[in-house]
């Protein structure tokens, strides 16, 4: 039997890092705000204590801290005329769990989108033609600039205290620094972090090349700091363990050490672990939401009655609470029509390994957003016209650990396993550097997220359905991009290279990126997007959608930042809404 | 919306005032307001709360050298708290420890400090605490072991170790010293804890704020000593210190965790500084700087060999720390008190740092007492104590065995 709870002001659903920034925003505003998360309560000093948190087989290999299958998972298939299979073990990306979420894991790379980013649809056609745009794409500009973002990724870089070195500070170009990026009105709040011998080794070659190499902008801090909310960090060890691993020294950003400190203080604030929300309630118009039905650890289910709902779970997770609770129309690729898991996008991931001779390169003194990068093949960065790709990436030479258990970078032809294995190990292990190309993914009909006929999760509800693949522009952009990466690594100095073309079709099984976007989309038209520009539902005005769910399509860069941006972004709009409720937008 | 919803909580509440114990008296809304800041300045909650207690509830089990002692339950709930006191009774309460009866109540509720506090502010007192929801919360009162369990042996304590009567301010001194020394001596009740005891339980006058231990933590000198006490921290540091719970060189952890958090962080910065110009122009009492250990020291050598290996990581090879989250252990005052049980324990069981408004973070120190044995952490510790200009006595793993008996399983 369902029990009604007292009602809220604010019901938000997922503790990570867009839900934690609403609720300590809102709570402090004095409104009544519970949180709902479905993990456990996550915090420094209880679960990643030093002693403990550098647990490769426990973190790394058996996954404690990510969302267990058997609570939740996904089906999966390459195109519609498969059969999707469910995931039974957590391969190409992790979705994270507990308060938290996934910015307890992430390695920090914390990027602003381009500007062209944000237009690219009318950008590409504007400079090369419609014809330059991918078969089946859906590509779409987004609704919002990077002029309007600029202040909100100004503030989510200030609460985070990200490292880095400013290329374009109000339209100057600053050397050393990114002279791709967007003007930005400061620089950032921590100088950048240091490097390895192997990104020296890279700035070199790169700017031989005329190139533009820069220190990639990093959560891993470059010293202490204190953020606007009086949160504390200390500056980051190197030890390596920050991606798949809660950081234990304070030093990588996360909702722990960035926003829980000063959120647990807010008397208005409550929040309910392992709950998971399992709808979204609306009046029986549709057009209001009345506030979510939850099923606590105990297997009891709840009713919290709350005048705004606020949708801040992963962005699969987003999507998947409005199919199930019939907010908006679920996208249909034979149709073309609906909007719900339209536009699900992913990233693209190809390179080089080079391997050197007399270096040592210390790989285990690492942070995972150590690394210095180049934008000179990013966005429109670069002529597009020769190449007949929409797209590009961000240039990457980083290590971001040595870890014994799963870092032992081998040649290929290497067996895997017995002396010739150990002995190629030790021989490359101080000798290998490795420069990567993390890649845009467009939006296409066929790249969708709908709900599986098949398959039920434990509450007898229906898994998501993944239909992804990698379309042709994109495997025709990342192997470009790995010939770059080829150059790059043979102007380092590297004895022999190995090119790491995209892997095709794009498979479940090894670990590639956790950036996942799109499904609930953020636009001008409703009938391409959710949500309007200020992440409002445009169904049901009473809610918010946080989260890369909301990217038409994705850029070559790793997306939290973006969604911090997008939550202060968000934030301002939700304020607005209070004042006086309804469309924030006229459909 | 939000206001509507309040109002209703509101009106659900205000019922409660009404039954079950003494109304207080509204007109009195100033009094009250400065008796919650008097109740805040005396940290009453902190010892008449019980673990997932009601605050001022009291039940809280106060361990002492003569057995246990149950707090009292202070709201005004007539059957259980004080809701049969008048404001006479509560007086004679904080100033003479006896109850409206006449019993006599036990110095583990410090009214030899008490006693100095105006006629005034305890009216104010007891006019805030009227203002508590009754909690029925029956407390046993009489839990203390033979012979302890005689009240009437409190007669011969109060003749030979309590001084009844007011504050008297020192006509030569500031308004802000005597500000200060009235908090320190009275409400605030530092001494209970910064001042060693006797062996009948009661505070040692001739060593007035000199340190102690309580729980197995080192309680620290605050007299303005150069070596052992706050000679080397400004009025300013103190006050940053009783604000935030961090200096550059400190960072409250322990017991006085809790006294930040519920009372010195709350306190008007005035107060503050008045208790810091106490302290600092107090006088200052301690044991000599001994000489550092040899870094040639066997012991120092194996302590440094561990202290790079296990702690350098967040304190820093030069033992400088990191503000406002890994203490700086150069100049540490509490590195080198002369009781090393804060230092041991701390590595033992690991602690937390305070949370405050202005620093809400509270880092952790994790515990190390599962891979360090006693002569590896005898050595760290004594290597901490004797660096960087450090000095202090070395510690012995007796020492550490003795500390690790009883504080292990202890949670903090």
């Amino acid at each position: 039997m369902v029990r009604r709870l007292q009602r809220k002001d604010v019901v938000i659903v997922g503790l990570g890092w867009t839900g934690s920034i609403l609720a300590y925003e809102l709570s402090h505003t004095g409104l009544d705000v519970v949180a709902l998360e479905r993990g456990p309560w996550r915090d420094t000093a209880a679960d990643f204590n030093i002693g403990t948190a550098p647990d490769e087989l426990r973190y790394a290999v058996r996954h404690d801290i990510f969302l267990r299958p058997k609570q939740d998972t996904l089906t999966m298939r390459n195109n519609p005329s498969q059969t999707a299979l469910p995931i039974r073990k957590w391969g190409s990306f992790l979705p994270g769990n507990g308060v938290g979420g996934a910015g307890v894991h992430w390695n920090g790379q914390t990027w602003r989108f381009l500007p062209d980013d944000f237009r690219i649809r009318s950008h590409m056609i504007e400079r090369y033609g419609e014809g330059i745009l991918p078969e089946g794409n859906q590509i779409q500009d987004w609704p919002v600039s990077y002029d309007d973002l600029e202040p909100y990724y100004d503030k989510f870089e200030r609460v985070a205290g990200i490292s880095g070195k400013a290329g374009n500070i109000k339209g100057e170009i600053h050397p050393g620094g990114n002279p791709f990026e967007g003007a930005r009105e400061h620089d950032y709040p921590t100088p950048p972090m240091k490097q390895g011998y192997q990104q020296e080794l890279f700035t070199r070659a790169a700017a031989n090349m005329g190139l533009h190499p820069f220190p990639r902008p990093s959560a891993n801090l470059s010293v202490a700091y204190t953020n606007p909310y009086g949160c504390s960090m200390a500056p980051c060890t190197f030890c390596g363990f920050c991606e798949w691993f809660g950081c234990a020294n304070y030093s990588k950003a996360s909702p722990q050490t960035c926003i829980l400190p000063a959120l647990i203080r807010e008397p208005s604030f409550e929040a309910r672990t392992e709950c998971e929300v399992t709808k979204v309630n609306l009046t029986v118009d549709g057009k209001t939401a009345t506030g979510v039905t939850y099923v606590d650890a105990q297997g009891e289910e709840w009713e919290q009655p709350a005048d705004l709902v606020l949708v801040c779970a992963y962005s699969l997770f987003n999507v998947r609470l409005l199919l199930l609770s019939g907010i908006g129309k679920p996208f249909d690729p034979a149709s073309g029509e609906g909007v719900v898991g339209r536009n699900y996008a992913y990233q693209t991931g190809s390179g080089s390994l080079g391997f050197f001779e007399n270096v040592k390169f210390n790989p285990f003194a690492a942070a995972g957003s150590t690394g210095v990068a180049l934008d000179d093949y990013n966005s429109d960065n670069f002529d597009h016209g020769p190449h007949g790709f929409v797209g590009g990436a961000s240039i990457t030479c980083a290590h971001t650990n040595g870890r014994p258990i799963r870092y032992h970078p081998t040649p290929s032809g290497t067996p895997m396993w017995g002396s010739a294995w150990k002995k190629a190990v030790r021989d490359t292990y101080q000798r290998v550097a490795s420069v990567g190309a993390q890649g845009s993914v467009m939006s296409y009909r066929n790249n969708y997220l709908d709900l599986d006929p098949t398959y039920k999760d434990a509450l007898g509800r229906p898994l998501m359905r993944m239909t992804f693949d990698y379309q042709p522009n994109e495997q025709k952009m990342a192997n470009w991009m790995a010939d770059r990466c080829d150059e790059i690594a043979k102007a380092m100095g590297a004895k022999a290279t190995q090119i790491n073309r995209l892997r095709v079709p794009w498979n479940v099984v090894p670990y590639q990126t956790t950036h996942n976007t799109g499904g609930a989309v953020m636009g001008n038209d409703p009938k391409t997007s959710v949500l309007n520009r200020y992440l409002q539902s445009w169904d049901v005005p009473n809610v918010f959608v946080m989260g890369a769910s909301a990217f038409p399509q994705n850029a070559g860069y790793n997306p939290t930042g973006t969604v911090g941006a997008l939550t202060y972004w968000g934030l301002d709009a939700i304020l607005n809404y209070l004042k006086s409720p309804g469309p924030l937008v006229q459909s | 919306m939000s206001s509507m919803l309040r109002l209703r909580h509101l009106a659900l509440l205000l019922p409660l005032f009404a039954i079950g114990g003494a109304a207080a008296d509204p007109d009195n809304y100033v009094d009250i307001v400065r008796g919650k800041a008097l109740v805040t300045a005396g940290d009453c909650v902190a010892c008449h709360t019980a673990p997932g207690g009601q605050p001022f509830a009291g039940g809280l089990a106060l361990q002492t050298p003569f057995g246990t002692i149950m707090t009292a339950n202070l709201t005004p709930d007539n059957a259980t708290g004080l809701g049969s006191w008048s404001a006479d009774d509560f007086a004679r309460a904080m100033h003479e420890g006896r109850r409206p009866g006449g019993t006599y109540l036990y110095p583990a509720f410090p009214y030899p400090y008490y006693t100095n506090v105006t006629r005034g502010d305890l009216d104010a007192i007891y006019a805030y605490l009227r203002t508590l929801p009754p909690v029925e919360n029956r407390v046993n009162r009489n839990t203390l072991p033979f012979p302890f369990n005689i009240r009437l042996s409190m007669i011969g304590w109060n003749m030979l170790f309590f001084t009844p009567g007011r504050f008297k301010a020192d006509p030569k001194r500031s308004d802000e010293f005597n500000r200060g020394a009235y908090l320190v001596e009275g409400l605030g009740h530092c001494g209970a804890c910064h001042t060693p005891f006797n062996a009948f339980g009661a505070s040692r006058n001739d060593k007035f704020l000199q340190g102690n231990q309580i729980d197995n933590w080192t309680v620290p000198n605050i007299t303005n000593d150069q070596h052992a006490g706050l000679g080397k921290w400004s009025v300013d540091e103190v006050v940053q210190y009783l604000k935030t719970g961090q200096t550059r060189t400190s960072l409250a952890s322990g017991p006085m965790k809790d006294v930040i958090e519920n009372s010195t962080s709350k306190m008007p910065d005035a107060d503050l500084k008045a208790i810091a110009v106490y302290l600092k122009e107090g006088g200052s009492a301690g044991s000599p700087a001994p000489t550092p250990l040899p870094a040639s020291d066997a012991r120092m050598q194996v302590g440094e060999a561990i202290f790079i290996d296990t702690c350098s990581a967040c304190h820093t090879r030069s033992g400088s720390g990191v503000e406002h989250m890994f203490p700086k252990l150069a100049g540490n005052v509490i590195a080198t008190q002369n009781d090393p049980s804060s230092l041991i324990r701390i590595i033992i069981a690991g602690g937390r740092a305070t949370a405050t408004d202005s620093f809400p973070t509270s880092p952790s120190m994790p515990s190390l007492g599962y891979r360090l044995g006693d002569e590896q952490i005898a050595a760290v510790v004594t290597y901490v104590r004797n660096s960087w200009g450090n000095a202090a006595s070395p510690v012995s793993a007796e020492t550490v065995r003795d500390l690790r008996t009883r504080v292990t399983g202890a949670a903090d």
